[in-house]
């Protein structure tokens, strides 16, 4: 019989459709390796088997009545601790969120199980989605099962903050697993370990119920082993939610359908501004080769320009602390997570107290710049500014989506760098979301796909940016490099 | 007009007051989640995911909310903003469970607007001011810290937090604390007529923080304090008072005024300092990224607009120029708007059981409401939706006075009786006997027996004594047990005596 773990969305739902095999003996494969993997990986905070199994249950009983089973059904798959599930803790990878267990399932989790997958376990993540490495977590960084071909066995970021979920996919511990991005991170983690994921256009998938960073860029979205299996995850994950007042009310296409790799007619947009100063050569050498594939596929390459890309990154780390230093007032102590009370303390202590010891350094860096930014005073010079950047630009691409279909650009500017090497200079960290923050900034839509190793063995993932509400066209372009890539490369299994 | 003045002891002193009210909207959910607002529930039993801020919780606006103040804004002739926005004010307290109140600084949803006051009730013609609103905003409201309950910790009762609110705020238009009154009772009157606020002050619903700074008139203003949550429009006044007094003290003491927000104690009548422009809080204002703005289209302002019932100043002055009323009856009847459509209600009955046009019986109808029912009700402490007097049940006891079946004293007993026993003025009428004579001939017979059985007074009055016609009325009256028509009695004891 076949490695189950081997196969990814569309072949477990369709196997499982066939009697193939059944549901539960996918949710007893996978199962078996997120526990075999955990403690050299640490990509779950909680893994939930019984969850899994009850799921993979209930589909092998509809298939023995012979009722529809779901664009998932099946599938077993991890979820970002991002998102709120009933009776399961969630954390946002937190320890003011320890042992939080809702009362309620996020709109995204629930569609999912209402499609017929089934919950391996709670993902982790840099700590609230914060990071680009996972080394901000609570509980412990998530470990990439890919090694350099060095010999030297670093220990390797998964990227982040999607870190969890990208490890896990890689890893085979699922087959796919929800992510969020505000600032790149499905898409980095996706590049780190050659997998694939999207961050549909803002306000596609619905914000409720999953735990808030910046809540103006936060987007769920699928990361998965291909382009075929993120369409059929995201057009379960999308869809408008009256109880998300910026979700987008518009009818969720038929993406997996109309998937074609044929680029006849389209035309690529390359931004000469990504185009940077001492530029990892293998990444310039992959996007070299997706211009090649995309050529081949039929498309016209075109330079355009997106004159304020330099902007955007400070932008961003203006903007998104904002919001955050805002949306984490909520964790007081008062009426949930931690509580810090010291003898003798007052309210104010007590704030203090469960907020120092509940935020991570890297949480309380950004509500601290978000809080100075916001400050009277200071309010014009950054907060106002750096909106007014955001406009400038939307306006890039709106104007460069006057030339052109999509845009094809590195995802990230080198390949998984090793754990602790940037954890002491923030700035360097932030520059990893340098060719992933300004989609974010703008809301479109943005994929990565797996283009190949560079010469240590890494993977590398290629960044294609859609016009608004564009899915479709990034998907096909993403399938035409996937085609064309050939990317077959997975992690040698050292845990 | 108003020429309210502090007399210091360098000279006389202008107050100058704004007041900010806040308002509950009237709605049955709140402001950004689906709980109820009722007052007075449980504690915590009306708190939504929302309302607790659990994480991933999201607000999504009242269309409701949004629709009463709008219509609010249109009650005081205001700019309507069809693009207005959310911002968030950051602060932590206890009662807030999201760390911030979502409020609207930048851009509200309602601009300029205005209100008219009147000074005297008595001489309302010539006594209006025009008090301008410069805006009014949405904004949740906070929950309740209830320090009473445990010995070391205070408990959080969650129920109003994110009931939607209306931020009123004046110009500083006010000079004096009855100004201010005037203000806020006509403003609470307004949205009682709109529907959009209960104005139950002694609930909550309705409260000031109010500006003031004094100054010597002609000059510019002073520095302001602003007293916080005052909660009923003689404790607005007391505060004014006691603070523009505060402060000539301190100027004429060579003191200086120092910005600040204070707090009112009703037990003293006076303001104390809660907290001072240094110690003041940072709220950090920025859009809120949960909410797109908030745009308002034609259609949905038509409909605001057409649902907009007949407003106060507009009633006062159709019962003035239609019904003909004083200024003062149209003052009173239209002060409150359960008041007016009482009246409203008394006056189609009156005239409908008389047969005549509403507006030849609306003297009868204000002026037996107001001294009549008014009176009787204020005596028993008895609120006008409380009186077993029902409209109908007064039209009838109306009609009963104008086809002269009972006397005017005879009205004021059946009156009575009826706020007593909740019974029909016409049964009544009936049991306790109280029907008059209105029959010439029987008066007729009782006048003559009068005047022969007094020939010498006769004598006297056409001698030219002529205040003996009291006299005769009364022993006319004394001989019918005072159930002959006055007024007939009159008509002919006139007659006879003139033969």
């Amino acid at each position: 019989m076949t490695d189950l773990t081997e196969l990814g969305v569309a072949a477990i739902r369709d196997g499982v459709a066939k009697g193939d095999f059944t549901a539960v003996e996918v949710a007893e494969a996978f199962n078996a390796n997120v526990a075999a993997a955990q403690d050299a990986l640490n990509a779950f905070i909680v893994a939930t088997p019984d969850a899994a199994i009850e799921a993979a249950k209930a589909i092998d009983a509809k298939r023995a009545a012979g009722e529809a089973l779901g664009k998932m059904g099946g599938v077993p798959i991890g979820m970002k601790d991002l998102f709120a599930t009933v009776g399961v803790q969630t954390t946002a990878a937190s320890h003011i969120l320890e042992g939080f267990k809702p009362e309620y399932e996020s709109t995204v989790s629930q569609k999912l199980w209402d499609a017929g997958a089934g919950m391996l376990g709670k993902l982790n993540l840099d700590q609230f989605a914060m990071g680009s490495s996972n080394e901000t977590s609570y509980f412990g960084n998530v470990i990439s099962p890919w090694r350099r071909n060095d010999g030297g066995n670093a220990a390797l970021a998964p990227g982040g903050s999607s870190g969890g979920s990208s490890a896990a996919v890689s890893a085979r511990l699922c087959p796919a697993a929800t992510g969020t991005d505000t600032g790149g991170s499905i898409r980095q983690p996706a590049a780190f370990t050659g997998i694939t994921g999207i961050k549909p256009t803002y306000g596609r998938c619905s914000r409720w119920g999953i735990v808030a960073f910046a809540s103006s860029l936060d987007q769920a979205g699928p990361m998965a082993r291909d382009v075929t299996d993120c369409a059929i995850m995201l057009e379960t994950m999308a869809g408008f939610d009256p109880k998300d007042s910026t979700s987008l009310d518009m009818p969720v296409p038929e993406w997996t359908v109309n998937l074609s790799a044929d680029m006849k007619g389209k035309k690529v947009g390359i931004p000469r501004e990504y185009r940077m100063d001492g530029m990892d050569e293998d990444v310039a050498k992959s996007w070299d080769d997706g211009i090649a594939w995309l050529k081949d596929a039929g498309a016209e390459i075109v330079e355009i320009s997106l004159p304020h890309t330099k902007y955007a990154l400070p932008a961003y780390y203006i903007v998104a602390p904002a919001e955050a230093s805002s949306n984490l007032a909520r964790y007081d102590g008062v009426r949930y997570g931690l509580r810090d009370l010291p003898d003798g303390a007052n309210l104010q202590d007590m704030y203090a107290a469960t907020r120092a010891a509940g935020f991570g350094a890297e949480v309380k860096r950004r509500i601290l710049i978000g809080t100075y930014v916001l400050s009277a005073g200071f309010y014009d010079a950054y907060y106002t500014q750096a909106q007014k950047v955001r406009t400038l630009i939307s306006h890039d691409f709106k104007n460069a989506f006057t030339e052109c279909d999509v845009i094809l650009a590195p995802t990230a500017p080198s390949a998984a760098f090793a754990l602790g090497e940037n954890v002491d200079d923030p700035l360097k960290m932030y520059l990893n979301d340098v060719f992933a923050v300004p989609a974010s900034l703008a809301g479109l839509p943005a994929m990565s796909v797996p283009a190949g190793l560079n010469r240590e063995g890494l993977p590398l993932g290629l960044q294609i940016i859609g016009k608004p509400f564009d899915e479709q066209g990034v998907l096909n372009a993403g399938l035409a490099i996937e085609q064309r890539a050939g990317f077959t490369a997975k992690p040698d299994k050292w845990w | 007009m108003s020429t309210y003045r502090i007399q210091g002891a360098t000279g006389d002193w202008e107050v100058v007051i704004g007041l900010e009210v806040h308002a509950q909207v009237t709605s049955q959910s709140k402001l950004f989640s689906g709980s109820a607002t009722a007052f007075g529930a449980e504690p915590n039993s009306q708190v939504s995911l929302v309302d607790a801020a659990m994480p991933g919780m999201l607000p999504v606006p009242n269309r409701e909310c949004i629709r009463q103040a709008v219509r609010t804004g249109m009650a005081i002739n205001a700019q309507i903003n069809k693009w207005s926005r959310f911002d968030r004010k950051n602060y932590f307290y206890a009662d807030l469970p999201q760390g911030y109140q979502i409020s609207q600084l930048y851009h509200p949803l309602v601009g300029e607007g205005s209100i008219e006051i009147v000074l005297d009730e008595k001489n309302p013609e010539n006594s209006t001011k025009t008090i301008g609103i410069e805006r009014i905003h949405v904004e949740q409201d906070a929950g309740k810290l209830m320090h009473d309950q445990h010995p070391t910790m205070s408990y959080v009762d969650l129920n109003r937090s994110g009931v939607a609110l209306m931020e009123i705020v004046s110009r500083p238009d006010m000079r004096s604390p009855a100004e201010a009154g005037a203000y806020l009772t006509k403003l609470r009157t307004i949205l009682r007529y709109v529907g959009s606020c209960d104005g139950n002050m002694d609930q909550g619903s309705m409260r000031a923080d109010v500006n003031v700074s004094v100054r010597k008139p002609g000059e510019p203003f002073g520095t302001r304090t602003e007293t916080k949550n005052v909660n009923s429009v003689r404790f607005v006044m007391q505060a004014i008072e006691h603070e523009a007094n505060r402060q000539v003290d301190v100027l004429e003491g060579g003191g200086k005024i120092v910005q600040e927000t204070r707090l009112f104690d009703p037990n003293t009548g006076s303001t104390r300092s809660m907290r001072s422009k240094e110690d003041a809080h940072d709220y950090r204002y920025f859009p809120d990224p949960d909410l797109l703005p908030l745009e308002l289209d034609d259609s949905f302002l038509e409909d605001c607009r057409a649902s907009l019932p007949e407003l106060p100043d507009a009633k006062r002055h159709r019962y003035e120029s239609d019904l003909d009323l004083s200024p003062y009856n149209a003052g009173v009847l239209t002060a409150d708007v359960d008041t007016a459509r009482w009246f409203e209600l008394l006056l189609a009955e009156t005239a409908k059981a008389a047969g005549k046009q509403p507006a030849e019986v609306a003297k009868q109808a204000s002026n037996w409401l107001i001294s009549e029912l008014f009176g009787a009700l204020n005596k028993s402490g008895t609120s006008l939706d409380e009186s077993p007097v029902t409209p109908e049940k007064g039209a009838e006891l109306l009609a009963l006075i104008a086809r002269g079946t009972i006397s005017g004293s005879a009205a004021k007993q059946v009156l009575e009786i009826m706020l007593e026993t909740g019974d029909d003025a016409g049964a009544i009428v009936e049991r306790e006997g109280l029907k008059q004579e209105s029959d010439t001939g029987a008066i007729e017979a009782e006048v003559d027996k009068v005047l022969a059985a007094n020939a010498d007074k006769v004598e006297q009055y056409k001698a030219g004594k002529e205040a003996l016609f009291g006299f005769f009325v009364g022993q006319t009256m004394k001989a019918m047990k005072g159930k002959g028509n006055p007024q007939v009695v009159n008509e002919i004891l006139k007659a006879k005596l003139a033969s």
